[in-house]
C-alpha cells in the first residue's frame, strides 16, 4: 500500500541527511511503526508521505502512484492525518472539526452530520452530548478522540498518527491504544504510526521501523525486534527488558493450560482431599454445575470436614480473560498470593489456568517444574 | 457563555455610566445656560454630527480594506521579508501628531473633506495593520499543521483557520483605531473637513464653553457608541469557541 524505495530527505545548508535511503513496504491494513530516539528522522519521514516535507530523492508510492506526480492537495485529503497536540481548530465545534475534510471534499450537509455521528459513536463519544463542544471543553484524552474521529472522516484507506497518545497521561493513554485496536480491527486501515515508546511500539505494531540518524536499522515484525535484534544499538534501544516485553505480545489464550484440573461444588469432600493428596495438591479449582468459577479450596479446609466441598470453597477474586495480555495477567498473578491466575470467559466459564510454569515456558525463561504452591498443577479435567 | 453575560452587562454598564453622566452634565449645564445655543441650532449640531460620522465611517472602511489586506500580505510567505521594515516604517509615521499629519496632507491636497479622510485613513492603518499582523502570527501552528495536512489549500487555510481564529485581534485593532479616529476627526475642522470640530475649535476661540460643549459632549458620546457597538459586533462575529471564561 506504501512504498519507500531510497527515500532521502537533506535540507538545505545541512551536511548529512535528516532521512537517509530509507527502503520499506507497508502492507495494505497493517500498522507499521516508525520509531527511534529524538531527530533520528521519524517523523520528517512520515511527512513525506503526504509531501508536507517534501522528498529530496527517491521514490514513496501510496497505492501504488508516485506522491510527487500527484497534487499534493488531492494526496493530503486522501490520506488521514493525526498529530501529537491534537491540532483541532479551537474556532470550530467538535462536528466542524470532525467534518473538515467531507466539506472540503463537498460532501452535502445530511452525509456529513451522519458521519460525523457515525464516528463520534465509534471513539465512544456521545453525539449528542459532543457534537456541538468545542475543542476547549474538552479533556486531553477526549480531544485526541476526536483527532482521530476527524482524520478518518472521509475514510481514507491510509492514515499517519505522529505520536497521537504521546500527550496523554499513561493511564487514559492505554484506553485510547485499547480502543484504536478495536476501531483498527474493523476498519482495517493502512497506518503509519509514529512514536518513541518501544512498548507503545510493540503493542500497537504489526511491523515496526527502528530508525537511527535518518538510517533505517531494522523493519521487522515486533517479535523478530525483541527476540532477533540486528545490532547493538536495536538491543539498547529495545531494553533489557526485552523478554518482558513479549508478554505484550501474547495473550493469555496463547499461554494458558486449558481444561485444568478441578472439582464442582457438588464433590464430596473426603473424595477430593483424597484425590488431592494422592496427586500432591495443595489447592483446587471449583466449579459449580455449568462449569462455572466458584473460588478453590485449599487441602487444610478438606481435611476432618464432612459434606460438599462447595461448602469450604474461597472465592477467586481475581481472574483474566483469555484476550488479555500476558503482561497483565502476569501483574495480577503476582499480586494474587497462590501464584497462578485463573483465566474465565465472558459468562465466569472456566478457561485455563496460568501459573508460573506456562508463563514462563511461553517467554523462554526456566521455570520451576512444580508450579509453586499448587503443586503439580495437570491438564486432566474435572477429577473423575 | 459566563463570558458572554459578563461582556454585555459591562457594554450595558458603560451605556448606563454614559447616560448619568452626560444627564449630570446636562443639568449642571442648563444651571449655567450652557444648554442655550444647542436649543436654538439643533439643525446644525445634527448636520455636523452627521459629517463627522461620514469622516470616521468612510475613513474607518478605507483603512480596513487597506489595512487587513496589507496585513494579510505581510503574513504570507513571500511577503514576510517586508513585514518588520514596513511596521516600523508605519510605526514611525504614528508619531508624528495627528495634528501635523492633516497639515502635511493639506499641503498637497488642498482643504476639503477629502484630505481629511485621506489624512484620518493613513493615521487609522497602523492599528489595524499591526494587529492583523499580529492576529494572524499568533494562530496555533499546532492547528495550521492540521489544517495543511488535512489537504487544505492556502487560501482555505487562510479563510478557515487563520481569519477566523485571528479575529478577536483583528477586530479589537480596528475598534482601536476607529474610536481614536472619533477624536481625531474632530481636527479635520481645521482643514475644512467639516465635523463636530467646527462647534468645539469656534466655541475654544470665542471662549463659549456652551458653544464649544455642543461639539465635544456629542464627539465623546459619538466615540463610547463606536465602542460599544463593536463590542456587539465582537459577540455576532468571533467563534464562542475562542472566548474564555476568565
Amino acid at each position: 500500500m506504501i512504498t519507500l524505495e531510497h527515500a532521502t530527505k537533506v535540507y538545505p545548508g545541512s551536511s548529512s541527511p535528516a532521512v537517509d535511503d530509507v527502503t520499506l513496504h507497508v502492507p495494505e491494513g497493517e500498522i507499521s511503526v516508525f520509531i527511534g530516539p529524538s531527530g533520528c528522522g521519524k517523523t520528517t519521514l512520515m511527512r513525506m508521505i503526504n509531501r508536507l516535507t517534501p522528498i529530496s530523492s527517491g521514490v514513496i508510492e501510496v497505492g501504488g502512484k508516485n506522491v510527487m506526480e500527484l497534487d499534493p492537495i488531492e494526496l493530503r485529503r486522501g490520506i488521514g492525518y493525526v498529530i501529537q497536540q491534537v491540532g483541532l481548530f479551537p474556532h470550530m465545534t467538535v462536528r466542524d472539526n470532525v467534518a473538515t475534510v467531507p466539506k472540503l471534499l463537498g460532501w452535502n450537509k445530511s452525509a456529513i452530520d451522519n458521519r460525523v455521528d457515525e464516528l463520534l459513536e465509534l471513539i465512544g463519544l456521545d453525539p449528542g452530548v459532543f457534537r456541538s463542544r468545542y475543542p476547549r471543553e474538552l479533556s486531553g484524552g477526549q480531544a485526541q478522540r476526536i483527532g482521530v474521529a476527524r482524520a478518518m472522516a472521509a475514510d481514507p484507506p491510509v492514515m499517519l498518527m505522529d505520536e497521537p497518545f504521546g500527550a496523554i497521561d499513561p493511564i487514559t493513554r492505554e484506553v485510547l491504544q485499547d480502543e484504536f485496536l478495536k476501531i483498527q480491527w474493523q476498519v482495517k486501515k493502512t497506518i503509519i504510526f509514529v512514536t518513541h515508546d518501544i512498548s507503545e511500539a510493540i503493542k500497537m505494531g504489526q511491523k515496526i521501523a527502528l530508525l537511527k540518524d535518518g538510517q533505517l536499522i531494522q523493519y521487522d515484525v515486533p517479535e523478530k525486534l525483541l527476540t532477533a535484534p540486528r545490532n547493538e544499538f536495536v538491543k539498547s534501544f529495545v531494553g533489557t527488558d526485552r523478554a518482558l516485553k513479549r508478554l505484550n505480545l501474547l495473550r493469555v489464550s496463547d499461554a494458558m493450560m486449558t481444561n485444568p484440573v478441578h472439582c464442582q461444588a457438588a464433590d464430596p469432600s473426603e473424595k477430593i482431599m483424597e484425590y488431592m493428596i494422592g496427586n500432591d495438591l495443595q489447592f483446587l479449582l471449583v466449579t459449580d454445575g455449568e462449569e462455572r468459577l466458584m473460588g478453590y479450596v485449599n487441602l487444610y479446609d478438606l481435611r476432618g470436614h464432612r459434606g460438599k466441598v462447595g461448602d469450604v470453597v474461597r472465592p477467586m477474586t481475581i481472574t483474566v480473560s483469555p484476550e488479555q495480555n500476558l503482561k497483565e495477567a502476569l501483574s495480577r498473578m503476582l499480586g494474587f498470593d497462590l501464584g497462578i491466575v485463573v483465566a474465565v470467559d465472558e459468562d465466569q466459564r472456566l478457561a485455563g489456568i496460568l501459573n508460573s510454569k506456562t508463563l514462563f515456558s511461553v517467554v523462554g525463561d526456566t521455570y520451576d517444574e512444580r508450579g509453586g504452591h499448587w503443586g503439580n498443577v495437570t491438564s486432566k479435567g474435572r477429577i473423575p | 457563555m459566563n463570558a458572554n453575560v459578563a461582556r454585555s452587562n459591562s457594554g450595558i454598564f458603560w451605556m448606563i455610566l454614559a447616560l448619568i453622566l452626560s444627564f449630570m452634565v446636562g443639568v449642571a449645564a442648563e444651571n449655567k445656560g450652557l444648554l442655550q445655543f444647542a436649543r436654538e441650532h439643533p439643525g446644525d449640531i445634527r448636520m455636523l454630527l452627521l459629517q463627522h460620522i461620514q469622516l470616521v465611517l468612510t475613513a474607518g472602511a478605507v483603512a480596513v480594506c487597506m489595512g487587513v489586506p496589507t496585513g494579510i500580505l505581510l503574513t504570507r510567505g513571500f511577503m514576510r521579508r517586508y513585514k518588520e521594515f514596513l511596521l516600523n516604517l508605519l510605526g514611525i509615521c504614528q508619531t508624528v501628531p495627528s495634528l501635523a499629519v492633516l497639515a502635511l496632507a493639506m499641503t498637497y491636497l488642498g482643504i476639503g473633506k477629502k484630505t481629511a479622510i485621506f489624512a484620518l485613513t493613513v493615521y487609522a492603518l497602523l492599528p489595524i495593520i499591526r494587529n492583523t499582523v499580529a492576529g494572524i502570527g499568533g494562530v496555533s501552528e499546532v492547528a495550521l499543521d492540521a489544517g495543511r495536512g488535512m489537504g487544505m489549500t492556502p487560501l482555505q487555510l487562510l479563510l478557515k483557520v487563520e481569519l477566523p481564529n485571528a479575529m478577536y485581534i483583528i477586530l479589537t485593532g480596528i475598534r482601536m483605531s476607529i474610536v481614536i479616529m472619533v477624536g481625531t476627526a474632530a481636527l479635520s475642522f481645521k482643514i475644512g473637513g467639516g465635523g463636530l470640530g467646527d462647534l468645539i475649535f469656534t466655541g475654544i476661540a470665542m471662549v463659549d464653553t456652551g458653544y464649544m460643549l455642543t461639539g465635544a459632549v456629542p464627539t465623546a458620546a459619538l466615540a463610547i457608541t463606536l465602542n460599544w457597538l463593536f463590542g456587539l459586533l465582537e459577540k455576532w462575529i468571533i467563534s464562542p469557541g475562542l472566548i474564555y471564561d476568565t
